[in-house]
């Protein structure tokens, strides 16, 4: 049985993260990031079956997991040190010259965790289907995770994508939309509506399920339900509902925080929301 | 005797079938995808022998690049079959991110490059491809000249671990390079030693460029010919090494003067040893209908071209 207080714990330290990561360099997106703290911090501490001491590129006999969406790097590098990827000190050099911790996450620096570059939207759920493919061939048993935001499913690549792991039976597979409605110009609903989600990938041939990307119940509930639907010749998709800038009041609701930092007040002011659970990096 | 002859004349395209189909049978991790141009791109036999190692993406060429990105991922060594202009303009961001930057073990088989692909027209005739890919960091780029050197071509690349942009064509050419020393990725064929003017050339235009250099000894013209079959790494040593000797260059090429075999060795001599140099390609235009030898006369590929070029540069020398 998961700990779910302990797994909150984690995530409150990895949104502490974030926003000192973030104001550090004065540049980064904390929006999303805040809102899938709760989601990568499960992933990585109790869903994935992963060796974070002894990375390697091929990932063979063990989850892979992808991140799409590359702007949430300051959550995913932080997820990834304090599950013992890296050292967290390594967080303080975040978007700053000579570092692994690039903008958007990169394989080109060699740090431990990433597979892939991503950033430049839509590409992640083809990687995933190759990855997925892969495993398949080499009869390894385990499973592929692609997040990706509601924004970025704007992108045609991810229709073709999942055009292409329903027509291949891809059953290895999750894909996760953050479903949190807000992209840089404003609400998802205005920018390019999505109009009905579930429909859409159900047209496609994939598995639908839904969750609270902010509740760690609804994740560890949801999570194994998505497992034991894969291996059913479908794809499976969660729509996970999240609020962009989730745990920080002033940054909730809306699409400002996309891709601004805090200034040093609006870093004191958030971090009253959270305490220091794990030490500092 | 001459040392380049041909009996038959065969598709480069077909090369990359046989390559493809021979490197699968030596390498389990070999597996291919293709957009919907399966018979085009010659992979039906590797189709065939080896079905679940072959995925059918349909057209969504930005699929399979990502998706060939990812196969990489647990160890297998794609190769990415479309028309080469499909597999590069279209998909440019894809191969930049997710093959290039990543550093990725994805091979991009490019087929129908240039205007030899014929009665299609311009918007299938890509003319830009070698630009783009040389320069993308970490991306190799291959341009064999005959079906022979694009088997082989097909089979090193299978071997050799990081991407790999490989272009080849349509039409039926000479095939010819049965004595030609063994192909190494970067490094530079010599095809026929001479003095006067050195002649860099790649892809369909290697065999014109053998046209040129009999008709050169014809005017007492001693011409060197090199097959600068691999556009990037570039084998400087072996560009300097004849150029030193020459004193002139005429490069020859099925593509823009911009951002191709010419515009390279241009580079690397401006910096290294400015010397006279000719172009022969296509400057600053997109192709158009018509066959593939009414289109290479038409737009100035043939090997009288070349001997002209050779000609203009011998006289530019000081």
């Amino acid at each position: 049985m998961a700990d779910i207080a302990k797994l909150n714990n984690i995530a409150t330290q990895v949104r502490r993260d974030i926003l000192r990561m973030i104001h550090a360099v004065q540049s980064g997106h904390p929006g999303a990031a805040l809102g899938c703290a709760d989601f990568i911090t499960a992933m990585y501490f109790e869903i994935l079956k992963h060796n974070p001491k002894s990375f390697s590129m091929d990932g063979n006999g063990e989850d892979i997991f992808f991140l799409s969406n590359g702007h949430l790097s300051a959550v995913w590098y932080s997820v990834l040190a304090r599950s013992g990827y890296f050292d967290v000190k390594e967080l303080s050099t975040f978007r700053k010259i000579n570092s692994r911790l690039q903008g958007h996450p990169a394989t080109e620096e060699g740090l431990e965790g990433i597979r892939i570059a991503s950033g430049s939207l839509g590409q992640g759920l083809s990687v995933a289907c190759g990855a997925a493919l892969t495993k398949k061939l080499n009869k390894d048993n385990n499973l592929v995770y692609c997040l990706m935001g509601d924004g970025e499913i704007q992108e045609g690549q991810i229709w073709e994508a999942a055009m292409f792991a329903a027509g291949r039976k891809i059953d290895n597979l999750i894909g996760i939309i953050d479903y949190n409605g807000q992209q840089i110009d404003g609400p998802v609903d205005e920018v390019m509506p999505l109009l009905d989600l579930r429909a859409k990938w159900e047209a496609f041939g994939w598995l639908v399920l839904e969750m609270d990307g902010n509740k760690m119940e609804s994740i560890l509930e949801t999570m194994p339900k998505a497992k034991s639907l894969c291996g059913n010749n479908k794809p499976v998709v969660i729509l996970m509902k999240t609020e962009m800038g989730y745990g920080v009041d002033f940054m909730m609701g809306t699409h400002k925080w996309h891709g601004s930092p805090p200034n040093d007040e609006q870093l004191a002011k958030a971090m009253s929301n959270f305490a220091e659970t794990l030490g500092d990096y | 005797m001459k040392k380049y002859t041909y009996t038959e004349k065969k598709d480069t395209r077909s090369g990359f079938g046989d390559g493809l189909l021979e490197a699968a049978k030596k390498n389990e991790n070999v597996v291919g995808l293709c957009a919907d141009l399966t018979g085009s791109l010659k992979m039906n036999a590797f189709q065939k022998e080896f079905p679940e190692r072959f995925f059918q993406v349909g057209i969504a060429e930005a699929n399979m690049i990502g998706v060939a990105a990812g196969l990489t991922i647990g160890g297998k060594i794609p190769f990415a079959g479309t028309f080469a202009n499909f597999a590069t303009g279209r998909v440019y961001d894809q191969i930049r991110q997710a093959v290039a930057y990543s550093d990725k073990n994805v091979k991009i088989a490019a087929s129908h490059a240039g205007i030899t692909l014929g009665e299609d027209g311009a918007t299938h005739q890509i003319l830009e491809d070698i630009g783009l890919m040389r320069m993308l960091p970490n991306m190799t780029v291959i341009v064999p000249c005959d079906y022979l050197q694009t088997k082989d071509a097909t089979l090193a690349i299978a071997e050799y671990k990081g991407p790999v942009y490989l272009r080849f064509g349509r039409p039926a050419v000479p095939v010819f390079s049965h004595n030609a020393p063994k192909f190494e990725i970067g490094k530079a064929q010599m095809i026929n030693e001479g003095t006067d003017v050195s002649i860099f050339a790649c892809g369909h235009l290697v065999w014109k460029a053998i046209e040129a250099e009999e008709i050169l000894a014809e005017k007492g013209i001693n011409a060197e010919i090199i097959n600068i079959h691999t556009i990037k790494p570039l084998d400087e040593k072996a560009v300097l090494q004849s150029v030193a000797k020459t004193g002139c260059v005429v490069t020859a090429e099925e593509h823009q003067a911009n951002g191709g075999l010419g515009d390279s060795i241009a580079q690397l001599l401006s910096c290294k040893m400015p010397t006279p140099l000719e172009m022969v390609a296509v400057f600053d235009r997109f192709g158009e209908s018509g066959t593939p030898d009414q289109l290479m006369k038409k737009y100035g590929l043939e090997s009288s071209n070349i001997v002209e070029a050779a000609i203009k540069a011998i006289g530019r020398k000081k």
